[in-house]
């Protein structure tokens, strides 16, 4: 299977690695085995660009790029961790934390959480960023599963797989800044969409505890997004 | 439509103005219709018809007159006279002056005055001289003689040649080389292409870009299509927030008149190259001037921008390559492309070249419009043209490009204006909005003030804005309310450089500019409101 694309050659952390054109800077360091945390970024959706983990210094800019949706070039130079990088990347988390309320003792989430394993290996311990404590809804409409609005950090993991993958269209987000949050078709209860499947993939894909299925209790709600980048394959090879 | 036929129509325009000697222009752009302009344009034109004189003096509207503060303004052209503050009951004094060939001395409004001498007027050539809504008069102004000359005489590497050439920097706020923008969509190969003109003005106090909307929209049409032309694109969309209502009329009632004559649709003036423009309605959503989120709100999404490359120039509207310029942007086109590049080069400094509008507002004695040379001072603009600071106060600081520009203090008046001069002081050219402080303005409630509105602007999209600005606005009220401490500043600081630096569009990249310039220059407003460690709230 060929895709054309040019091959290129550069150099991440100072070390010289090879790519296609067509990848993006986290598929070469992925398939290198270079770490680089991500959040939004899911593999089999499409790219966002929007927590801001992924971002790297290329040499020539004086901006800082999101590896998941920025392209690799030939001679591009890449650093994936610097002092900089490392205390930005350190304050996204702990806004995060700040933004709404995620209380890890008491969540469903606990120990299998994307957010909650981001602050561990970052050693955050505290935060330095004030609490908002906002008062959010909880929808338990769904026969099956939940969504908790003080989870949620915003992704659009689950608005793209039920767009991209599940071709529903279930799930969007209203509101802009931090009155934003994610809705279920014309913002009304789960329970009562009409083009909600059920299939359950926004659980799946969801990176923390917003969204689990019901019947969990705290520190239960284990979830496998293994499936995706198979799906995705599998769809894009019938098209 | 021919060129003979252009010009005939521009004779024929010229020939009916002067049968009558007389002529009277109301201003009927938003400023002066506010205070009533409508009103006192319909008495003048009920007392011709009372006085009957009809011949002896004309009355019409035109697009804004400049001086805000004194409107409604009313200018005798052929007086060289410009009445202020008129009212209704004025009409039938001024239309019988007018009618014998006299002004009123009572209502004058000095022209004279640095305020009108020293501006320079390209963009803003025909406002307030033409009548917005008569394509005639416009092409009686040598309007569409531009896009003539491109079809006719000029292949579209010629037409973007001259716009390098003219050292033209887009008008929106970051100064981007207008001809290098316009070679690459040129350049990129896949058709179709589009061109897009942002007037969705947004910044709070900045009005450039309606006035010349509402003033003179042909000759931003007319912008459009030769940047059609010169890349390649057959359509064109018009982006204009329906906060202006005016502007999107008078832009509607334009695009009929040019379709009408053959000036926009298919062959026009008998060449193969057709251009239709539509205009699309913002709702009201500030991070829609940006770019990438302008494009998906066009394209029927949610208004929000995604991370760049790719560029709008490779991957735009649709996936298609697409040009996006600003309204002052295209407003420079037609002017550039009469008088060639290197005329324009001549106007300005080294590397900003040609002229800026600015919307002049805030504590300034003469609040309005103004087109000024690139490279002319802060002072010059601020005490000279914008008459000082009212009421025998002190001037403090001034305020460029919205809320993401920076609060400038006086030790910089006399500096330069142009797009690098601003940049090193912490703020930016911006789209043109001035906001003048003086000694009463608080200046960490200046930068909440800012702050509050990139908070409720931010899109929510990207982690540094979305939480960033609320808690940099929630830190400013701290400190506002004497309940912060030095740590808070510290933190506030830390967030400035962060969001600055990892924020995904420019919203979020320039919203600390206004907190960082009033920390560098104001530091002593926030010290006296700091309160020890101990009594700080946490």
């Amino acid at each position: 299977m060929s895709t054309g694309a040019t091959v290129i050659t550069m150099k991440i952390d100072g070390k010289d690695f090879g790519g296609r054109a067509d990848e993006t800077i986290l598929d070469v360091c992925r398939e290198n085995k270079i770490h680089v945390p991500t959040l939004c970024f899911l593999e089999g959706l499409s790219g966002w660009g929007a927590c801001r983990l992924c971002l790297v210094e290329v040499k020539g800019t004086n901006k800082l790029l999101p590896a998941c949706v920025t392209k690799v070039a030939e001679g591009m130079e890449v650093t994936t961790h610097s002092p900089r990088l490392e205390k930005y990347r350190r304050m996204v988390v702990e806004m995060l934390f700040s933004e709404r309320n995620h209380i890890c003792s008491v969540c469903v989430s606990n120990g299998h959480c994307e957010l909650q394993s981001l602050a561990v290996a970052m050693h955050i311990t505290h935060i330095n960023i004030p609490y908002r404590y906002p008062k959010l809804p909880f929808d338990a409409s769904n026969d099956l599963f939940r969504l908790d609005h003080n989870r949620c950090v915003l992704c659009t993991r689950c608005v793209r797989v039920c767009d991209e993958i599940e071709g529903a269209h279930t799930w969007d987000v209203a509101g802009r800044g931090v009155e934003s949050r994610v809705i279920v078709d014309l913002d009304q209860p789960w329970g009562d969409s009409q083009s909600c499947t059920s299939c359950g993939k926004c659980v799946s894909v969801c990176p923390t505890g917003a969204l689990t299925r019901k019947g969990t209790g705290v520190a239960e709600m284990e979830k496998d997004d293994r499936f995706l980048p198979y799906l995705t394959r599998m769809r894009g090879s019938r098209t | 439509m021919t060129v003979d036929e252009l010009q005939q129509i521009g004779e024929m325009e010229k020939a009916s103005r002067r049968k009558c000697p007389n002529h009277l222009h109301v201003c009927v752009a938003a400023g002066c219709m506010s205070s009533q302009s409508e009103q006192v344009k319909e008495a003048m034109e009920g007392q011709v018809k009372t006085q009957g004189l009809e011949g002896k003096c004309k009355v019409k509207g035109v697009g804004c007159l400049g001086l805000c503060a004194a409107g409604p303004l009313v200018s005798a052209p052929e007086r060289n006279f410009m009445y202020r503050g008129v009212t209704p009951a004025d009409a039938a004094e001024i239309v019988a002056a007018a009618a014998e060939g006299k002004t009123v001395e009572r209502l004058h409004c000095p022209m004279d005055v640095p305020f009108f001498r020293r501006q320079k007027r390209i963009v803003l050539e025909n406002t307030g001289i033409v009548d917005p809504e008569r394509i005639e008069e416009y092409i009686a102004a040598d309007g569409y003689s531009a896009l003539q000359k491109a079809l006719s005489e000029m292949t579209g590497p010629e037409v973007i040649e001259q716009i390098s050439r003219s050292g033209l920097r887009g008008r929106g706020g970051a100064g981007y080389p207008t001809g290098l923008k316009w070679s690459m969509v040129a350049k990129a190969g896949s058709s179709p292409k589009f061109v897009i003109c942002n007037a969705d003005e947004g910044d709070p106090g900045a009005f450039m870009d309606r006035s010349v909307l509402e003033s003179d929209p042909h000759r931003v049409l007319e912008g459009m299509a030769v940047a059609g032309y010169a890349i390649g694109a057959d359509r064109g969309y018009i982006y204009v927030r329906s906060e202006y209502p005016l502007a999107v009329q008078r832009l509607k009632i334009a695009i009929r008149q040019a379709e009408k004559l053959g000036l926009l649709g298919n062959g026009i003036f008998g060449t193969p190259f057709h251009f239709k423009i539509e205009i699309r309605l913002g709702a009201g959503a500030f991070v829609c001037g940006e770019e990438t989120a302008l494009i998906a709100s066009i394209a029927g999404q949610r208004g929000q921008p995604r991370p760049r490359p790719p560029f709008p120039a490779e991957s735009g509207l649709w996936g298609a390559p697409t040009l996006i310029n600003n309204v002052e942007t295209f407003a420079n086109i037609p002017p550039i492309l009469r008088n060639g590049g290197d005329w324009y080069a001549a106007i300005g400094t080294e590397k900003s070249k040609g002229t800026k509008t600015f919307a002049l507002a805030g504590k300034v004695s003469n609040t309005g419009l103004i087109e000024v040379p690139m490279g002319i001072t802060l002072r010059e603009i601020i005490f000279d043209i914008g008459g000082g600071i009212p009421d025998g106060k002190k001037f403090k600081a001034v305020q460029t490009g919205g809320p993401s520009g920076g609060c400038i203090p006086e030790q910089f008046l006399d500096m330069p204006v142009d797009y690098d001069s601003l940049a090193k002081v912490g703020s930016i050219m911006g789209s043109g909005g001035m906001i003048i402080m003086d000694e009463t303005s608080n200046m960490v409630d200046v930068a909440r003030f800012f702050m509050e509105f990139c908070m409720t602007e931010s899109c929510g999209k990207c982690v540094p804005c979305r939480v960033g600005t609320v808690q940099m606005h929630d830190l400013l009220k701290k400190i506002i309310g004497r309940q912060a401490s030095e740590r808070d500043v510290s933190l506030l600081e830390e967030l400035c450089d962060m969001v600055k630096s990892s924020s995904l569009c420019g919203l979020g990249q320039s919203a600390p500019n206004p907190v960082l310039t009033t920390l560098r220059y104001f530091r002593n407003e926030y010290d006296v409101l700091l309160v020890r460690e101990m009594e700080a709230v946490s």
